[in-house]
């Protein structure tokens, strides 16, 4: 089992004909993901690396099946891809598009809220569920199956948390980037939530950053659950000035409880394993699976 | 985009907000011919002068003072223009004052007594909805009001699909008291407040105080608006607004280079791809007993023009001890950064500083042979902790 993606999920790329589209479908193709079209208005008919082109994501979902959208269009048009994919009846919606801006995304989030699809991002790495799909632009090769589950805020933070589990000699089910704006679909309690329920899943590295109060929201449900299922967590940011915005635009600490510090003492309390220093996590998640199976 | 007092006053009145009404002045000239111009357009006979700079707490600093006639107006004008203005929101060395907003007076006596309120509108990131955040308690610091008397706080969600409704609008002014004409004031107020809000695509906008006059009106005094950067290709008139003076000179030039830079106190520069790792790469620079100098994110592509160029603002500091470079190579190859690395150094010359490289991910061991071959006084590492572990080293 994994969450999310897998080798059956029917993925077409908004922004298909795009140099970002054509780039990371092309990996993503490369992987062995199951990429079955793309979507590009005006362009519909057309073949673009071996897959079809279509004019909307409805005439891909009565075409080809699809059930699955990863959005590489321009931010000034993404909030509309979001909506469109939804409409279409997609199920899971992954936004990589940087930038988009705020009022848009309340908008779109307004919108697919009654929706039956699930949002994940924007200004997300993707999902990826290791040997089966690969569903964002992260590097393929460092992600190994197993059973650690990641859910992440960050792009190159969630390589760096995978490299380190896949050292200790421990794989991936599915890792998870939610994205670093003010407004994202799915939510570090949703995505730890999949996770948990998933029976493969030995285990969740939840890495957070300052901003916000998802970090707390996920610690509160994750200890009201009751699970037994160890959740190892990191908050960057501790050095972060207040007040200043550190490259994600939800990323600044506006308040004393969205500081790395108050993030990491509530997820402590709740019973994750928090680690200090970033260079602990793939080691944390060993010792404390060790210890699950004495 | 955080934008001057003036300006934001200037976006809130263009949406039927009412204002405290004001001229902007760069010199004591333009500041005693604004008031002149003030009086003759309001009747105002006192005149408040008030420094423009990005930054809360301008009163404690002694940057905004009112004057009582012409000579006061020329005097204070005079001492806060070029001043230094220090407030709890600045750093210790504070701010320059370029400009002075010259604004009528509009605690003049009257019928009733004077209020002051809070009025601040922003995103509420658990809903994903704008909300009206609002308080009683006018001209105070809202997070000292927030710790000492929170239920003096109010919020009012507002549902994107139909925008702020009528009974939301007298909900506030209900709860701040209010009654008859300033009762009808404050709900035009925040609806209007609300709509320019939303036109703006403004991220924030926090009006404190709003003020209920002697005579029943309600205004905006002071007006503290941020500008959504994402949104701004849509209000091309408000790309004008942007002051750098206001910003760090070294951040400003990052950010022509395309490098997403933020100015530390630190000894360690640090050079990262992607905003988590890179404030994870802080952290790590903390506990192996530095102090991060900066964030810098270079973004994807790591070349040596970009490496070079992020060199170069890391070494204008001159508190910086060591540079800590840390890229986790996914789509783009540790051994393109590497010779990115080493061709940046070799076209700068001389660095004087320590420099650890780490490179992971893809090609990482070709990497790290080319930074060890490169005969450069350059540190190689590949884990998270040996970069960690040379840093201390250096710093010994």
């Amino acid at each position: 089992m994994s969450v999310l993606v897998n080798k059956d999920s029917k993925i077409i790329v908004q922004g298909f004909t795009g140099s970002e589209g054509t780039f990371h479908a092309g990996q993503m193709i490369e992987y062995g993901t199951n990429i079955v079209g793309g979507v590009t208005p005006g362009k519909g008919g057309q073949t673009h690396l071996d897959k079809p082109v279509f004019n909307t994501v409805q005439d891909a979902v009565n075409e080809v099946g699809a059930d699955t959208t990863i959005i590489f269009v321009p931010p000034a048009f993404a909030a509309d891809a979001i909506m469109e994919a939804a409409d279409a009846g997609i199920k899971v919606i992954i936004t990589i598009t940087e930038g988009i801006p705020v009022a848009d995304m309340i908008t779109a989030s307004n919108y697919i809220k009654h929706k039956d699809c699930r949002l994940i991002g924007p200004n997300c790495p993707g999902v990826i569920t290791p040997g089966e799909a690969k569903v964002g632009i992260m590097p393929g090769f460092v992600f190994k199956k197993g059973n650690v589950g990641i859910v992440s805020k960050s792009g190159t933070l969630t390589y760096e948390a995978a490299d380190q589990v896949v050292k200790q000699g421990l794989g991936i089910t599915t890792a998870i980037g939610i994205g670093g704006d003010p407004i994202i679909g799915t939510t570090t309690k949703e995505a730890v939530e999949l996770l948990i329920n998933d029976p493969e899943t030995e285990a969740v590295v939840m890495i957070g950053e300052i901003g916000g109060q998802l970090e707390a929201d996920a610690a509160n449900w994750y200890k009201e659950s009751g699970s037994n299922k160890p959740v190892i967590g990191f908050i960057a940011g501790e050095t972060a000035p207040a007040g200043r915005t550190m490259g994600h635009a939800g990323a600044i600490v506006g308040g004393s409880d969205d500081t790395a510090q108050a993030k990491k003492k509530i997820m402590s309390a709740c019973g994750i394993h928090v680690v200090d220093s970033p260079a602990e996590i793939g080691s944390k998640v060993a010792e404390v699976l060790a210890l699950q199976k004495v | 985009m955080n934008l001057h007092e003036y300006q934001g006053k200037e976006i809130l009145s263009s949406f039927g907000v009412r204002i405290q009404r004001g001229i902007v002045a760069q010199n004591v000239q333009e500041a005693v011919a604004a008031a002149k111009q003030l009086t003759e357009e309001t009747g105002t006979g006192w005149h408040v002068i008030k420094a423009q700079i990005h930054a809360g707490g301008r009163g404690k600093g002694g940057g905004v003072k009112l004057a009582k006639n012409l000579q006061e107006v020329e005097d204070i004008a005079g001492q806060i223009i070029g001043m230094n203005l220090i407030t709890p929101q600045t750093s210790a060395t504070g701010k320059k004052v370029h400009q002075v907003l010259v604004a009528e007076d509009v605690y003049y006596p009257g019928d009733s007594e004077t209020s002051e309120f809070y009025v601040s509108v922003l995103l509420n990131r658990a809903t994903g909805r704008n909300m009206i955040m609002y308080s009683t308690e006018g001209g105070m610091d809202i997070e000292t009001v927030a710790e000492e008397t929170p239920h003096l706080i109010f919020t009012e969600e507002i549902d994107p699909a139909v925008g702020i409704m009528p009974f939301q609008a007298r909900r506030v002014a209900f709860n701040l008291g209010l009654s008859g004409t300033a009762f009808k004031e404050m709900t035009k107020f925040v609806t209007s407040l609300y709509t320019a809000y939303v036109k703006s695509d403004a991220s924030l906008f926090e009006i404190n105080p709003v003020l209920k006059t002697s005579d029943d009106k309600i205004m905006a005094v002071d007006a503290k608006v941020t500008i959504d950067d994402n949104a701004l290709y849509r209000h091309k008139d408000y790309l004008e607004l942007r002051d750098i003076r206001e910003e760090s000179a070294i951040e400003v030039e990052a950010g022509e280079k395309g490098l997403n830079y933020v100015d530390l106190d630190g000894n360690v520069g640090c050079m990262v791809n992607g905003a988590g790792l890179a404030m994870a790469t802080m952290d790590l620079i903390k506990q192996a007993g530095g102090e991060p100098a900066n964030f810098l994110d270079v973004g994807g592509t790591a070349d040596a023009a970009r490496v070079e160029a992020a060199f170069k603002i890391i070494l204008k500091d001159p508190a910086v001890k060591a540079i800590l470079i840390n890229i986790f190579g996914g789509i783009v190859r540790c051994d393109r950064v590497a010779q990115g690395v080493i061709d940046a150094y070799k076209n700068m010359g001389n660095i004087n500083v320590p420099i650890i490289v780490r490179l992971q991910g893809t090609n990482a061991d070709i990497a790290k042979e080319l930074i060890d071959n490169s005969g450069l006084d350059v540190l190689s590492a590949t884990e998270f902790q040996e970069a960690a572990d040379k840093v201390q080293q250096v710093l010994a």
